[in-house]
């Protein structure tokens, strides 16, 4: 038995080596190839076809960025390579030389990622408003607040149960800016239960344990079937504006960033054409837009 | 930057050891008998429990803890229990992945030991309850390799306990909920420095075993 699990173990291994061996070879032939025919013929085909994005769960997870890159990717020859993580990692990821442009929710981080000359400019493109789902029934009667300190007041005064993302996403960030001076201590505060976790997770966490939750719109509608225990209590305080930008990597400070790939993927994304599309993400899925473009 | 979380790091610290001491401490005491009774009981469908047994090893946690998730669901069979996202549940999922393991390799441990039970049973005239402490205690040293491997599973698990647990702050975050969290976070040094006091703890639990198995050792 040993030997043979000893076995397995050194097959596998020696595979996974294989696969990843081939892996890196056929990326290599593949730029190369369009390298050398991006020199021979005319704009067509990008010289770099291949464009990484760093991104939020939100964005990814939302349906949007599945539903706009086809279009973009049709049209110009290029391919969008979409890594997601929350906000923090997305960044992180970006500054390691492994993204050429970030789209992303928290103006502060992105603030700072210009500054230290990772990015070139903050570009908002559009927005969403976060909405604070709860037990239909409402117990701490946040339903009528005007925005969503005042809801958060009410929620921390009962003592009900809320689920923090707690893990430096954009919507945590977002989330402690409303606490304001009055974050909860998750050591202390038994109904602030911090989660560590994804959007998606948090949410089936608050349903689990009928809690609060602050939510980016479109993650909650998108996964509502599995919340039956859920409802929108407060939308569009505000105080609960989401704005998402877009920044490409700075070519001076990070190495082997696809510049012209970034640039032609953040030029359509403002454009006239990608704005419409955007508009009307989620009317027929939904039956309501769930972002807003910003008009320049 | 490790310090300035101490007394947090030190609350994941328990959390993680009592967690994986009572997976190991229970799938032990359902896998170790189970696993010599597969390897030297005679009765039927034993090579099938084995093949069962076999195939469970390669349960991918992630499915065990959504069968866990499952059952204390609110919605699900033992949901009124309330026990989703408590240390507990995290400790019932680690038991459904680590007993196979403990029940095979304890096989292959006895397997290379002489006689089956009832021959056993018989040569020294004891019943066969008795036989199979006997093969344990004869073991006893072969079996402590089982029995870190069991808690080496369990406190390097990530996929189950996150999804029973909940990696909730001051309640279920385990040392590899944490590292998780850190690295999407993007903390990449932080997450590596924390995989590393994982990793100092599994060599002290080790070494405390063999230290143990030394002093046991005299009685012989």
């Amino acid at each position: 038995m040993k030997k043979l699990l000893a076995l397995l173990m050194a097959f596998a291994l020696v595979f996974s080596f294989a696969a990843c061996g081939g892996n890196t070879e056929e990326t290599t032939a593949k730029n190369e190839e369009t390298t050398l025919s991006g020199e021979e013929t005319t704009a067509a085909t990008p010289e770099n076809p291949v464009i990484r994005m760093s991104t939020t769960t939100s964005v990814n997870d939302s349906g949007l960025l599945p539903y706009l890159l086809p279009v973009f990717e049709g049209k110009t020859g290029y391919t969008v390579e979409v890594q997601s993580a929350g906000t923090g990692a997305a960044i992180q990821k970006a500054k390691d030389g492994n993204a050429d442009l970030i789209l992303v929710h928290s103006k502060a981080s992105e603030e700072e990622f210009v500054n230290e000359g990772y990015g070139v400019e903050r570009l908002p493109f559009m927005y969403n408003y976060f909405v604070i789902v709860g037990p239909e029934d409402d117990p701490a009667g946040i339903r009528d607040s005007e925005n969503a300190a005042a809801a958060f007041e009410k929620i921390s005064s009962q003592g009900a149960k809320f689920v923090s993302r707690g893990d430096d996403s954009g919507t945590h960030k977002a989330e402690l800016k409303i606490w304001g001076e009055e974050v909860p201590d998750a050591a202390t505060d038994t109904w602030y239960i911090s989660a560590g976790q994804g959007m998606g997770a948090c949410l089936t966490m608050a349903n689990e344990q009928d809690a609060y939750c602050l939510t980016d719109k479109a993650t909650f509608l998108s996964n509502k079937e599995s919340l039956p225990g859920l409802d929108i209590l407060l939308a569009e305080g505000e105080d609960m504006k989401n704005t998402y930008s877009v920044i490409e990597c700075n070519p001076e400070k990070l190495d082997g960033v696809n510049t012209d790939g970034a640039k032609a993927l953040i030029d359509w994304l403002l454009s006239d054409e990608a704005d419409a599309l955007i508009a009307k993400y989620g009317e027929e899925q939904y039956g309501q837009a769930l972002f807003t473009v910003i008009e320049e | 930057m490790l310090l300035s979380m101490d007394k947090e790091l030190i609350h994941i610290i328990g959390v993680t050891l009592r967690m994986s001491f009572f997976s190991t401490l229970i799938s032990c005491i359902i896998g170790i008998p189970a696993g010599v009774l597969l390897e030297k009981g005679r009765f039927t469908g034993r090579q099938l429990l084995k093949k069962t047994a076999s195939t469970l090893m390669g349960l991918p946690p992630v499915v065990a803890g959504l069968i866990v998730y499952m059952l204390f669901t609110k919605y699900g069979i033992f949901g009124s229990l309330g026990l989703l996202f408590t240390v507990e549940v995290m400790i019932i999922a680690q038991v459904m992945l680590i007993t196979p393991v403990v029940t095979c390799l304890t096989s292959s441990v006895v397997s290379v030991t002489g006689k089956n039970l009832s021959e056993t049973a018989k040569g020294l005239s004891v019943s066969k309850t008795k036989s199979v402490l006997l093969f344990i205690i004869h073991n006893r040293r072969a079996l402590l390799s089982v029995v870190l491997t069991a808690f080496g599973r369990s406190i390097a698990e990530v996929g189950a306990v996150s999804l029973v647990g909940g990696n909730i702050q001051w309640k279920t975050r385990v040392m590899t909920t944490a590292i998780l969290l850190e690295t999407n976070k993007g903390k990449f040094t932080f997450a590596l420095a924390l995989g590393i006091i994982l990793l100092i703890i599994s060599l002290v639990v080790n070494v405390l075993a063999s230290l143990l198995t030394k002093g046991g050792s005299e009685d012989d």
